[in-house]
């Protein structure tokens, strides 16, 4: 942690520590604890008086049914993106790992949507599915399919899933890829000597060796779908129709800044901030100890 | 290659191609829609082949009045979100780059204490204490400046975390060499750390700028100047505008122009940015 040779106790690293620090307090520290304060406190429909209520916002939160349903939907919703941007990858990774002319090539044009800000994405795909004028709702109408996510939840959820499962496949294909060229060779060479054939090898040699990635991915990918989604849902849904896409960071941002429910909306961050925490914990846990087979 | 099979060679490259079409699609469907005319992007089923009026849809966007009821031109959005972008950029390497260095080459009371502090900001992202940092900006008389912008988002437990470990693995003697030469503290920073560090410092660079450039909610909470707003904010506001005078040759070639600059820092810093992708994860 500190060097064995270093400088002596100065005013000089007070100095050098202090930008970040303040920082941290001012704009970290500080409204972190104002949400744990306000989660505390109930405040009237006229913001006239509040009155301190312990830990009524998270019973209240624990008993209210649009709340459980945002959590169930949150995790239906993270879990879908996860997977699907994952297998994608995996999929995509193991053929680009036997690639051997342009690869480059086929790496440049698979990871650029990393750069595509999640709002911008999600302006693509209801470009695509825009009910009128869309490319896709025009093909779905051939065979018989009625789209209008306006209008219809499912299609609703299944349009804001393939946007954040696009923009996330980039940066899970890179890790893959980084993982599987790593695997030695001969460990492939040996199960081919033996008569395994590439798909066998594929999933009985390389998927099994890349598990600490896809399981650092998971990770990764869970918190991607819990927070960094907020601009998809809020440029294609807004949380519509009939809430089926509002999942808990949209619904902290609506109750709060729309639906002016300040204990609430603060109940919801406190909850948030213990889903974080514990994600954080898992991830560093991972760093430390790579799993291994 | 292990065995020598054409045909599942040409299989993989197919496979490839799928993928790479798969992913590429929205944007080329974005480029298409770029260079039509508004009148023929009303007749669904909207074109998938390129037309001829992408020059001039990307005048009207960048220098025209945009959309109406819009009065923000593009280029001025595309300028507050460079500034926003490089501020958080340079704002969170210049004050992870110090902070780092104090914690490994300074033994001082309370150092471990700091460490942590920096450590827990790491599990505090902004979505999740909007409303509270908000008000702390709003008291501060921040909300619609660039300070407002950037400020807020430059304190970072990863970039810090990451010079941390860059310092760690310069070897004891270049300090000890220096200190015989009569280096100080901050001549050993910029003369040795600094160099020694560089293309951690590009590598971060290349993904701060993208973080920066795609931030969506905080801008969006905390400019209610037009003339404050970011470009990736506006295409939301184009999106809306649209239901009324839905002109998506140049709603598309807007968000062509905002997520462009991102876009080529990646492709053009490939190997940095896969280098600072697997640094600050990890």
């Amino acid at each position: 942690m500190l060097k064995r040779v270093h400088f002596p106790s100065s005013p000089l690293p007070y100095l050098l520590v202090a930008p970040q620090i303040i920082i941290t307090l001012v704009f970290f520290m500080w409204p972190a604890s104002q949400a744990l304060y306000q989660s505390l406190l109930v405040e009237d429909a006229f913001g006239l008086s509040t009155e301190f209520v312990w830990f009524e916002n998270f019973t209240y939160l624990a008993s209210d049914s649009h709340y459980l349903d945002a959590f169930w939907r949150t995790a239906i919703f993270s879990f879908l993106v996860a997977f699907m941007s994952m297998s994608v990858a995996l999929i995509l990774a193991g053929f680009a790992d036997r690639v051997i002319k342009g690869a480059t090539v086929y790496r440049t044009l698979l990871i650029w949507p990393y750069a595509v800000a999640p709002v911008l994405a999600g302006a693509l795909w209801v470009f695509m599915f825009n009910p009128t004028l869309g490319i896709f709702p025009y093909l779905l109408d051939m065979i018989g399919v009625n789209w209008n996510h306006y209008l219809n939840g499912t299609q609703a959820m299944g349009l804001v899933i393939a946007a954040a499962a696009w923009k996330q496949v980039a940066y899970n294909f890179l890790f893959y890829l980084a993982a599987m060229q790593s695997i030695p060779r001969g460990v492939i060479e040996a199960a081919a000597i033996d008569g395994a054939g590439p798909v066998k090898r594929f999933t009985t040699i390389i998927i099994p060796l890349v598990s600490p990635t896809t399981f650092f991915l998971l990770v990764i990918n869970l918190v991607y779908a819990f927070f960094e989604t907020f601009g998809i849902i809020h440029v294609v849904t807004q949380g519509g129709p009939a809430a089926s896409t509002t999942i808990l960071v949209y619904k902290v941002f609506n109750d709060g800044f729309v639906g002016l429910d300040l204990g609430g909306s603060a109940a919801q961050s406190v909850v948030l901030m213990v889903i974080v925490i514990v994600m954080t914990m898992v991830q560093f846990k991972y760093v430390e100890k790579k799993v291994e087979y | 290659m292990i065995e020598n099979r054409p045909i599942l060679t040409v299989f993989t490259h197919i496979i490839m191609i799928l993928g790479v079409a798969l992913i590429a699609l929205p944007i080329w469907i974005t480029f298409v829609a770029a260079s039509h005319d508004e009148i023929r992007m009303l007749q669904a089923p909207i074109p998938m082949l390129p037309g001829s009026h992408f020059v001039e849809n990307f005048k009207q966007a960048l220098f025209g009045a945009g959309l109406s009821g819009d009065q923000t031109p593009v280029w001025r959005m595309l300028l507050n979100s460079l500034a926003m972008a490089l501020m958080i950029s340079f704002g969170k390497i210049s004050i992870s780059l110090i902070s780092a260095f104090a914690i490994v080459y300074f033994k001082f009371p309370f150092r471990m204490g700091f460490f942590w502090m920096i450590f827990i900001t790491l599990m505090l992202p902004v979505e999740v204490r909007i409303l509270p940092t908000f008000e702390v900006v709003a008291n501060l008389g921040m909300l619609n400046s660039y300070w407002g912008l950037s400020i807020p988002l430059i304190a970072s437990a990863t970039a810090t975390f990451m010079f941390r470990q860059v310092f760690l693995t310069i070897p004891d003697e270049m300090l000890e060499s220096a200190r015989i030469d009569g280096a100080g503290p901050m001549r050993f920073f910029w003369d040795i750390l600094l160099p020694l560090s560089r293309t951690n410092i590009a590598a971060l660079f290349v993904i701060l700028f993208i973080f920066g450039w795609n931030q969506y909610l905080w801008p969006l909470l905390i400019t209610t100047d037009t003339d404050m707003t970011t470009i990736v904010m506006s295409i939301k506001q184009m999106l809306e505008s649209a239901e009324q005078s839905p002109q998506w040759n140049i709603i598309m070639m807007t968000a062509l122009l905002a997520m462009l600059p991102p876009i080529l820092v990646v492709v053009g810093m490939q190997k940095l940015f896969v280098q600072g992708l697997t640094e600050t994860d990890k």
